[in-house]
């Protein structure tokens, strides 16, 4: 198959995955951080996570792949499930599945410096997955290729400009073959026209059926992809439902004050 | 008899000011001291100066076991008899026994005594005063040896013997081809011989009577051989001085005060008859040594290699001790966390020469009261390796620490979040950032040591800075030497600062 081929058709496998949060509660030094959160993401949702700084959207994101452990509650990702508790023994390899299943892409890139643009993308499929070389190889230029960077390959990180090393970052992510995707606010750390090459990426990715969870401060962006909006305050959520009603006949004023600053 | 006794460490070329400051101190000191002689005879000479070294040990001048403030020994004797016949006060200054020569020849002391053996390489720089001892070589072996009695047949089967280094011991044994472990002191040959490191120990006879017949451990194999001649050194052009001082040396002999003295100190015998015979000149027929280039360059070409043998092994031992280190200071729960700071801290904190004491020495000892036998009686390289590489690791650790503290935590979580286990991330993404920052600090520390290596020869390892020792004190071609010496230890080091550079252009790729 083509790599313009495979592009063109749907993502790995087809289909998204089930993310299921139930009663999750965590504190960090005494200060409780979430409050005890439910939330049931159908398979291929597209979710944008929004709500004032210091709400929880982050750490409840850092949870679902166990990179934040969280004090009671439960995580389910697919077959995956994770307990609360540190991120040791069980726990430890359920993160390690569920990051196979969920990728995450982050404000700062996190790029390996010391490697390439194409070796950052072969990176984990080469030793977690231990694909072949060469498979490895074809398959990052074919995601460099869809995130229209396959003439920087062999660019490092530092070469790159604060877009094409998100895009890249996404790239990383994808070939893993990740049946979700966590963006934690993943455009705010670019200029204005640099967003949207990352965003058109993403919209991409929500056509091939993809679960996108997303803490963003996009609100057009939330308005125009995403499926269902979350709104995360002190804790706990207090609006759950598509963007037309949750952007424009917010049911809370917590969420209307937020909206109004947000988008002057 | 005015032997004005004063411990002043007297630098090379301070002669002029020490002297001056004697004077000071006379002045100051002696107005109520015992200075009344020296005011009734009124313009007294000024006092010369005899350069030794306190701590070469019995019975040429050692520490008076009943008063540490008094300097005994049969030299003392026979400088306080000259003092007398020549009419001259003389100052005794330290100096470390390896640099007596040198000082004498620069001038620097009015001449030197300390069972200094007459040989032709030193009468190329030096004048010697007409012999007063004939000495002779003692070998010494355990009470219990039973494979050899003396030194034939202990070349016969292949042993090691320890000796003095530049001594006529150590040449005997050098050119009768048999392998000789070299000291610094006359204490810890025998010690060595006593606990099993060496198969028997060649010294002076006088050392031999002082040291090893008190030690019910060992025992004279056979009687004493091969002659030699202790004189007095003087600068070349102290041509009057000689002249007295061997005519007051003919004086003590002829009347019998040297005998009395050398049999107060148990070391009267026959060989002394020799002595009335003797003049200074005849000694040069002793083998003459051409030390040329093609002699002691590969020599030092060999323990240049000892150096990279030693430098590479213990450096590679603290890279092995330093990462769980670090990698326990950054992330192990805290007891383990605190075990790693504790040796951190002491192995940085104790001396390296006190290690390696300890690891040789110390460990000997505990081995043989604990009843387990030889099991911790390290080897000479042993110890050198285990102690460099113990000391390097705590400074090792540190900059790992630091190098891998540094890279962003963020990166860890990318790691992890693409499915990495711990150990992967660390092997493939962090430690490559952190060797960046590693590298260069790491590369002065691998230099730093290949210049510590020099501190293994007090455990009796003879590598690059111990051979060039040895090679100029026999040779006397201090700068010559020397160049050779610094130059094999740039060739050493100048390629790891290009290999590091290399390294780190490669790794540094796109984060510098």
């Amino acid at each position: 198959m083509s790599a313009a081929a495979r592009a063109a058709g749907a993502g790995p496998d087809g289909a998204g995955i089930e993310v299921r949060v139930e009663s999750l509660r965590k504190s960090f030094a005494g200060r409780q951080v979430l409050g005890g959160v439910d939330v049931a993401i159908p398979a291929g949702a597209t979710v944008a996570l929004i709500g004032p700084s210091g709400g929880g959207k982050s750490t409840l994101l850092r949870c679902l792949n166990g990179l934040t452990a969280f004090d009671s509650g439960l995580v389910r990702v697919g077959p995956g499930v994770l307990m609360p508790g540190p991120m040791t023994g069980e726990n430890a390899s359920s993160a390690r599945d569920i990051r196979k299943l969920l990728g995450m892409i982050f404000q700062d890139f996190q790029l390996f410096p010391h490697l390439t643009a194409v070796e950052n993308i072969m990176e984990a499929p080469l030793r977690v997955l231990r694909v072949p070389r060469e498979s490895a190889r074809s398959e990052a230029e074919r995601l460099l290729d869809r995130v229209g960077l396959l003439d920087r390959a062999s660019s490092y990180p530092r070469q790159l400009s604060g877009g094409q090393k998100q895009r890249v970052a996404i790239a990383r992510a994808l070939a893993m073959s990740p049946r979700g995707l966590l963006c934690d606010e993943i455009t705010s750390a670019l200029d204005p026209e640099l967003k949207g090459e990352v965003l058109s990426v993403l919209e991409g990715l929500k056509r091939e059926g993809i679960t996108l969870i997303m803490v963003t401060h996009e609100i057009g962006f939330a308005r125009r992809a995403a499926d269902r909006v979350l709104v995360l305050e002190s804790g706990a959520i207090i609006e759950d439902g598509p963007p037309a009603e949750v952007l424009d006949h917010p049911r809370t004023a917590r969420t209307r004050q937020f909206l109004s600053r947000i988008l002057i | 008899m005015r032997v004005r006794w004063r411990h002043v460490l007297c630098p090379i070329g301070a002669r002029r000011v020490s002297r001056a400051l004697s004077n000071f101190l006379l002045a100051a000191a002696g107005i109520a001291a015992a200075s009344g002689a020296t005011l009734a005879h009124g313009a007294t000479p000024p006092p010369l100066l005899w350069a030794t070294d306190a701590e070469g040990g019995a019975p040429y001048i050692f520490k008076d076991p009943k008063n540490p403030n008094r300097d005994i020994g049969f030299e003392v004797d026979i400088v306080r008899e000259l003092e007398r016949e020549i009419q001259r006060p003389i100052e005794m200054r330290q100096y470390a026994y390896s640099s007596l020569i040198l000082g004498v020849q620069r001038g620097d002391c009015d001449f030197a005594m300390n069972g200094l053996e007459v040989t032709p390489d030193r009468k190329e720089k030096v004048l010697f005063s007409r012999p007063y001892y004939v000495f002779m070589e003692q070998l010494v072996v355990r009470r219990d040896e039973g494979r050899f009695g003396d030194l034939e047949g202990c070349r016969k089967i292949g042993c090691r013997v320890g000796t003095l280094e530049d001594t006529a011991a150590d040449r005997l044994l050098k050119a009768q081809g048999i392998e000789d472990v070299m000291y610094d002191g006359v204490v810890e040959p025998y010690r060595d011989l006593a606990l099993g490191r060496v198969d028997a120990v060649l010294l002076d006879l006088p050392i031999a009577v002082s040291y090893a017949r008190p030690n019910p451990a060992l025992r004279f194999a056979g009687p004493p051989f091969a002659r030699g001649y202790y004189a007095i050194a003087l600068p070349k052009e102290s041509v009057a001085l000689k002249a007295e001082i061997d005519a007051a040396l003919d004086r003590m002999l002829a009347d019998g005060r040297l005998r009395r003295i050398y049999e107060a100190w148990g070391m009267w015998n026959e060989a002394q008859e020799d002595l009335v015979q003797s003049r200074g000149d005849d000694i040069l027929a002793e083998s003459r040594r051409e030390w040329t280039i093609g002699r002691y360059a590969p020599l030092l070409f060999r323990s240049a290699v000892m150096t990279v043998f030693i430098a590479v092994l213990s450096f590679g031992l603290a890279i092995l001790i330093a990462l769980p280190l670090a990698l326990a200071r950054l992330y192990a729960p805290a007891p383990l966390r605190w075990l790693a700071v504790g040796y951190v801290e002491f192995f940085r904190g104790i001396p390296v020469l006190l290690l390696l004491y300890v690891l040789y020495y110390g460990l000997a000892d505990l081995s043989a009261a604990s009843g387990l036998g030889a099991s911790l009686r390290l080897q000479p390289l042993q110890a050198a390796i285990l102690g460099l590489g113990l000391n390097y690791a705590a400074y090792e650790a540190e900059i790992y620490r630091a190098g891998i503290g540094a890279v962003p935590h963020g990166q860890w979580e990318a790691a992890a979040s693409l499915g990495m286990t711990g150990f992967l991330a660390f092997r493939r993404i962090i430690l490559p950032q952190a060797i960046r920052t590693i590298l260069p600090p790491m590369t002065s520390d691998f230099v730093a040591l290949f210049k510590d290596t020099s501190i293994v020869s007090t455990i009796a390892v003879v590598e690059l800075s111990k051979q060039y020792q040895i090679l100029s004190k026999s040779s006397m071609k201090y700068l010559e030497i020397g160049l050779l010496t610094a130059a094999l230890y740039l060739l050493m080091s100048l390629p790891l600062g290009w290999v590091s550079r290399r390294l780190e252009a490669i790794w540094g790729r796109g984060i510098l």
